[in-house]
């Protein structure tokens, strides 16, 4: 009986140290109900727009903005300002091109007014609750609801600013 | 709209008739008087209308409750270590628990008092004593947080503290215990004449409420029981209750009760510091540590100082006098005008009150009756403003409602009792449950009382909860003092031994309760205060990671290549700027706390692994619908591993 106790040790000890200090082999996974990806269910059905892809230029959401005015041409001191605003206050859940734990600003005017911009920033509890494209964007990015980092009107006036000069 | 006026008089009529029904149990005079559950009912998410700091006694931290409904808001640490928050846990707070005797992790928190101006509340700041390794500790109403802790030299039992002057220009912390000054190798038995009692007055900065020791008057080896400030007419005076005038060095409770009076010492400060000003005193080598924690760095630092200043009483004629006062007085109080001064004698059958003026007058006048020690005592009989004859037994506290009456509380009869000043008649008196010490009336120890309530802060509670094995719970009683008698209204369980408490209305502090620290302020020396700050560093095997968190996420959250044997620092920066919005971490195996970190705050708990594995920390406050996504993982290596440091914060699927 003890024998065969040894014997099994010093297997399982081989099997462990065989593991060691290398990097193991990556495992496939697997996939259960996965969320599709936007273009494989394109060409299937009617298209399904995500609402962080849809286009509202009426909606100026729920907030202290109601009405800004927005120069054609961009001002970089403005938007300078803006983007380390952005660095500081919101790379945390926001990549400027592309998805991240919120959606990515890129372009945004071409989807949202900028008042509902400043609203979302300024004012998300109530337009997480009111607003039904907030509460879509909600929904879509899991459930992780847009932080107030109590910024003041001219910072996310800046901020904005900033959003108009990503590429 | 006649009718309507009737029907409602109708109505009226018939609620007072059932009113009546319902309070023909209480004794009330009035008619209209609610229920007391009515008097301590805040509704759901209505404000209380007074803060009480209630000291949590042996529990070392002082609590904070709503009044009239007793309910607990807070439990702020200041003397003891305390887990949930990281105090002296993580390593921004470890130097405020610092002492000349090392790092200590508890003690015992006596006497909160607010900070005044102009002898009122103004809810600047909370002060209070630590009994037993001598400290002050200055809480900040605008967080909430211990700021400050300061160690007193040449004390022992740091009872009679930490009350402030009128203006806080001075907290006092005064010794109970007699001890050799400065401390040495001597025989017990030579206690008499030789030890001596220090007074310590602590200079205050106006601006931010810190504290430095100006000087320590050195007095009779007596022990100095409590104490309080003049005010008004005597500001500039401080009164110290003492007993063991004996200086008995064993079996006190026989030996320190054989003087027919002890002695109220009157010190006027100002002599004193105008003596010290120019030039006065003799600095005498000594150890102390003054911590003190910043709201910038989020970090405490503890300076060792090697010197005090030290005044011999005889040195300043005119500054010291002993007031004659029966049977070891313990409270020591003074009324809202500073022409009373309440000895608790707590052998004696009746209260004895002394009179400011006379005490001036005597002292004019030059009615010695002898000295102790060169200190001259007055005459009893020519300082004494009255006696309240035979209000109870046991006294120990007195305080005001500003409407020229006096509260005592009894310990042995177990009651508190109401008296008038200046006729020293009592007028009520209503039991608790049971043998109360202290009391607390909002501002009842300041030139302006808030007379509304009472509480008594009770040393038994034997019946009054379910049990709960052979520890009960601690526990107070809210009391009505705005009508002519008092009404019990509530009782409530407090933390530790709710040994004193300090109040005041809500208004004076609500305002200025900050709801966030700003990330541009912080200036911790490893907040990382955006994700492009986030690293992980190794100096040896000194690992310094800069973490951020945010609602739900670490960064990084995988770290590889900490090793076994590595001393890993987990510097983490809350990014949140949003109220209430705290988060907490945890490590597996991490022999230290949890941290609990406000928006904009950065603090640092240390890891030292001990095996290798793959092994996750966690946020611990639940702060939003992902909360249980808010993890990471730590690879951790054998010790001669040369896998090298990395990190991440992993791209979205």
């Amino acid at each position: 009986m003890k024998s065969i106790v040894i014997i099994l040790s010093v297997l399982l000890s081989i099997s462990l140290m065989s593991c060691g200090s290398k990097e193991e082999k990556k495992k496939e996974g697997f996939s259960y109900e996965q969320k599709s990806k936007p273009e494989s269910t394109a060409p299937a059905k009617l298209k399904t727009v995500l609402p962080s892809e849809r286009v509202d230029l009426t909606n100026k959401g729920i907030g202290p903005i109601t009405s800004i005015e927005i120069n054609t041409e961009v001002s970089q001191e403005m938007a300078l300002k803006g983007e380390d605003i952005y660095k500081k206050m919101c790379t945390a859940c926001h990549r400027p091109t592309k998805k991240f734990i919120g959606p990515a600003p890129l372009n945004i005017l071409e989807r949202r007014t900028p008042e509902w911009v400043m609203n979302m920033i300024l004012n998300p509890e109530e337009m997480l609750q009111k607003d039904p494209l907030a509460k879509d964007l909600l929904a879509e990015f899991n459930g992780a609801p847009m932080a107030n980092q109590n910024l003041t009107q001219e910072e996310a006036r800046a901020v904005l600013e900033y959003f108009r000069t990503l590429k | 709209m006649k009718q309507i006026l009737k029907i409602s008089t109708g109505f009226l009529m018939i609620a007072l008739a059932f009113t009546s029904c319902n309070n023909g149990e209480s004794k009330s005079n009035s008619a209209l008087s609610s229920s007391a559950a009515e008097k301590v009912y805040v509704a759901p998410g209505e404000h209380d209308e007074f803060y009480a700091f209630i000291s949590g006694g042996f529990s070392g931290q002082l609590s904070v409750y709503g009044l009239p409904s007793g309910r607990l808001f807070k439990v702020i640490p200041v003397f003891s270590q305390d887990a949930e928050k990281a105090w002296g846990y993580n390593e921004e707070t470890k130097p405020m628990l610092n002492t000349s005797h090392g790092f200590i992790p508890w003690d015992d928190a006596h006497h909160p008092d607010i900070s005044q101006t102009a002898g009122e509340i103004d809810g600047r700041y909370v002060y209070i004593n630590a009994n037993n390794t001598p400290r002050i500790a200055k809480i900040d109403l605008t967080t909430f947080e211990t700021t400050e802790i300061i160690e007193i030299p040449n004390s022992a039992g740091n009872h009679s503290s930490s009350f402030v002057t009128e203006n806080t220009e001075y907290v006092v912390a005064g010794t109970r215990f007699s001890v050799p000054i400065p401390q040495r190798d001597m025989s017990i038995k030579d206690y008499k004449g030789n030890f001596k009692g220090s007074l310590s007055f602590l200079k205050v900065n106006p601006d931010n409420g810190e504290m430095t020791i100006k000087f320590q008057l050195l007095m009779p080896g007596f022990n100095y029981d409590l104490s309080h400030p003049g005010r008004g007419k005597s500001h500039g005076w401080f009164f110290f209750t003492t007993y063991n005038t004996e200086e008995a060095n064993s079996l006190l409770e026989v030996n320190a009760s054989q003087n027919d009076k002890d002695f109220i010492a009157a010190i006027n400060w100002k002599k004193i510091e105008e003596y010290v000003n120019n030039g006065g005193g003799t600095k005498m080598p000594t150890k102390y540590a003054h911590n003190i924690y910043s709201d910038e760095t989020h970090t405490a630092t503890s300076t060792m100082i090697n010197e005090v200043l030290t005044v011999n009483p005889l040195e300043v004629p005119g500054a010291v006098y002993l007031l004659p006062t029966p049977k070891s007085p313990h409270g020591c109080d003074v009324d809202p005008s500073g022409e009373y001064i309440v000895g608790n004698g707590k052998l004696s059958a009746n209260l004895t009150v002394h009179s400011f003026t006379k005490m001036v007058d005597a002292i004019e006048n030059k009615k010695f009756d002898g000295e102790a020690y060169g200190i001259p005592i007055l005459k009893f009989e020519d300082v004494l403003a009255g006696s309240v004859e035979q209000p109870g037994l046991g006294p120990l506290h007195t305080e005001f409602d500003g409407k020229g009456n006096a509260y005592t509380t009894f310990f042995i009869s177990s009651e508190v009792v109401k008296w008038k000043l200046g006729t020293w008649e009592v007028l009520d008196r209503k039991p608790t449950y049971y043998s109360v010490g202290h009391l607390m009336i909002p501002g009842g120890n300041s030139a302006k009382p808030f007379g509304k309530y009472v509480v008594a802060m009770n040393k038994i509670t034997k019946d009054r909860y379910l049990p709960t094995g052979p520890e009960v719970t601690q526990s107070a009683q809210l009391y009505d003092i705005s009508g002519d008698k008092m009404e019990l209204l509530l009782d409530f369980p407090t933390i530790g031994e709710p040994h004193y408490a300090a109040g005041c209305p809500a208004s004076l502090i609500e305002a200025n309760s900050k709801k966030l620290y700003k990330l541009e302020d912080n200036k911790h020396p490893y907040a990382a205060k955006s994700d492009a700050d986030t690293k992980v560093v190794r100096k040896g095997n000194e690992v310094h990671v800069q973490m951020t968190m945010i609602r739900s996420h670490f960064s990084p959250d995988n770290i590889e290549g900490i090793k076994v044997g590595d001393k890993v620092y987990f510097h983490i920066t809350n990014l949140e700027q949003d109220y209430d919005v705290p988060h907490g971490v945890a490590m597996i195996g991490a022999n230290t706390s949890e941290l609990l970190i406000m928006p904009g705050q950065t603090e640092t708990f240390v890891w030292e692994p001990k095996q290798v594995g793959v092994w996750p920390f966690y946020c611990t406050d639940f702060c939003s619908a992902l909360h249980q996504e808010m993890q990471g993982y730590v690879r951790v290596s054998p010790s001669a591993s040369n896998i090298e440091l990395s990190w991440s914060l992993g791209e979205v699927f």
